[in-house]
């Protein structure tokens, strides 16, 4: 359920290293949890963030949602995708309901994150 | 998740996880907030029925010769009027006309009233009520008596009928009779909370699960608390907490309908009569949010820089999908197509005022 390529972080959260950029997205289980979404709040390209920055919200009928980058950087791509059909995100919260891309600034944000195995393990310890 | 050892279940717990609901906690209960989702549970509640248990509201019996003149001082609806096999929509207030809870009245018998009070609530009302009794009725909490299902939507009378008395056809809105569904007793009530045609069922705690299953497999669509809120929403009907509570009065809600002031004295009625005269100061609108986001509860209504009114109730309509919801604002910004801004996380998001409810059933 959580590919093994991606790096995640307690808020839920996933992130992809493709060089200097990552991918960024929330996970299966913060999916599940928010229920059916209805509305994607996106920052724009350009935007500089630090790391556990606010980047934008999501919001599902009945919540909203924080979404933050556990990664330093300067936003180079937005999944307008997902803005207009926020129910991407429920089908595909891992793959085509991806967010942003961020140029990261510090490689070392990186080393906080867990592995597929350690999320796992979080997302079942109910401490989630 | 110690916390669950100290919920209450109702009835139909073990019907509820075998339907796939995903539990949570609401006002001290176990309750089902969603199972299939809740846009798809909400549809199915507007295009054929949804079954919901609402075995968590409480149901206080109120009962002797003196029953109607206790619900009389105690409500601001006229218990006088109600004919046995009726119930109406009311409240109990405080002496300031504020809302302690908002409540169905059902009149059984001409001594024999069943008063159904929101699961948030129920304890204090129940004390509240007995309290005030004073020994000229006999009010008793039946919460435990009943299992409450609510039948939802176009094809409710078709799904219940083959399993009910016969004469459920016959009921108008808001009539109510005592009967058998599926050979058990059971009071039928034409009444709901999601702006469509259905029926309220109160059951024996025994029966109930049975009835349930029988009702599903007749093609209701288990439907949750989620659904739930956002088809009262739609149909613009007050949630405690939300859109009343101990600091607003039935008129300032837009429910000036339930107070009958001219009935006779009851708790609260001396500041209605002088709110009635003086006008309200602040009034509840619905609007129609025009930008991008979804507004919620406690969310501002700003003008000028300030803060005038406040977010009752916000969601995203499933039926119109756009964002809608409910505040308080000062009466000259309740006119239907005044321009609101909303204070969202610190953003501005505009909205319009819009007449409610937004969603009112085809007959």
């Amino acid at each position: 359920m959580y590919p093994s390529d991606y790096l995640y972080s307690r808020e839920h959260e996933w992130v992809k290293v493709e060089d200097d950029v990552c991918v960024l997205g929330i996970t299966e289980f913060a999916q599940q949890e928010l229920g059916e979404v209805v509305f994607v709040e996106l920052p724009e390209v350009g935007q500089v963030f630090n790391s556990n920055d606010e980047l934008g919200t999501i919001e599902s009928v009945k919540a909203v949602a924080e979404v933050y980058t556990p990664v330093a950087g300067e936003v180079v791509e937005v999944n307008d995708a997902v803005v207009d059909d926020p129910e991407l995100l429920n089908e595909d919260p891992q793959g085509e309901g991806w967010l942003i891309k961020l140029r990261f600034s510090s490689a070392a944000d990186l080393k906080s994150l867990m592995n597929a195995e350690q999320y796992e393990e979080f997302v079942q310890s109910g401490e989630a | 998740m110690t916390q669950s050892q100290t919920l209450k279940r109702t009835p139909l717990y073990d019907c509820h996880l075998e339907a796939g609901g995903k539990m949570v906690e609401f006002a001290g209960w176990e309750m089902p907030v969603q199972y299939a989702g809740v846009i798809e549970e909400h549809r199915a509640v507007r295009t054929a029925a949804g079954l919901f248990d609402v075995s968590h509201m409480g149901e206080v019996s109120v009962r002797g010769a003196g029953a109607e003149a206790v619900l009389q001082r105690l409500t601001p609806n006229d218990v006088s009027k109600l004919a046995p096999g009726r119930a109406h929509y009311s409240g109990l207030l405080t002496e300031r006309g504020t809302y302690i809870d908002d409540l169905l009245v059902y009149r059984l018998a001409a001594e024999d009233f069943l008063v159904v009070v929101n699961a948030s609530n129920a304890g204090r009302d129940f004390a509240w009520m007995e309290a005030r009794a004073a020994g000229e009725a006999e009010v008793t909490d039946a919460s435990d008596r009943y299992a409450l299902l609510a039948l939802q939507g176009p094809q409710a009378l078709a799904i219940l009928a083959p399993l009910a008395s016969p004469e459920i056809a016959g009921l108008k809105y808001y009539g109510f009779l005592q009967g058998q569904v599926d050979g058990a007793p059971a009071i039928i009530s034409r009444t709901g909370y999601t702006g469509e045609d259905g029926f309220e069922l109160y059951l024996s705690p025994e029966d109930a699960p049975r009835i349930w299953r029988r009702l599903l497999a007749a093609g209701a669509v288990p439907t949750g608390l989620g659904a739930r809120d956002t088809l009262r929403l739609e149909a613009a009907m007050a949630l405690y907490g939300h859109e009343i509570d101990e600091t607003t009065t039935p008129f300032e809600a837009g429910l000036g309908w339930v107070v009958k002031l001219d009935k006779g004295e009851f708790i609260g009625r001396n500041v209605l009569v002088s709110q009635k005269a003086e006008g309200v100061p602040r009034k509840l609108v619905g609007f129609e949010v025009t930008g991008r986001g979804i507004a919620r509860q406690g969310h501002g209504v700003v003008s000028d820089g300030g803060t005038v009114g406040a977010v009752t109730s916000g969601t995203f309509s499933p039926t119109f999908e756009k964002a809608l919801g409910m505040a308080y604002v000062p009466p000259a910004m309740a006119a239907p197509g005044t321009p609101l801004t909303l204070d969202v996380r610190g953003k501005a998001l505009p909205a319009v005022v819009v007449g409610m409810p937004f969603y009112r059933r085809a007959r």
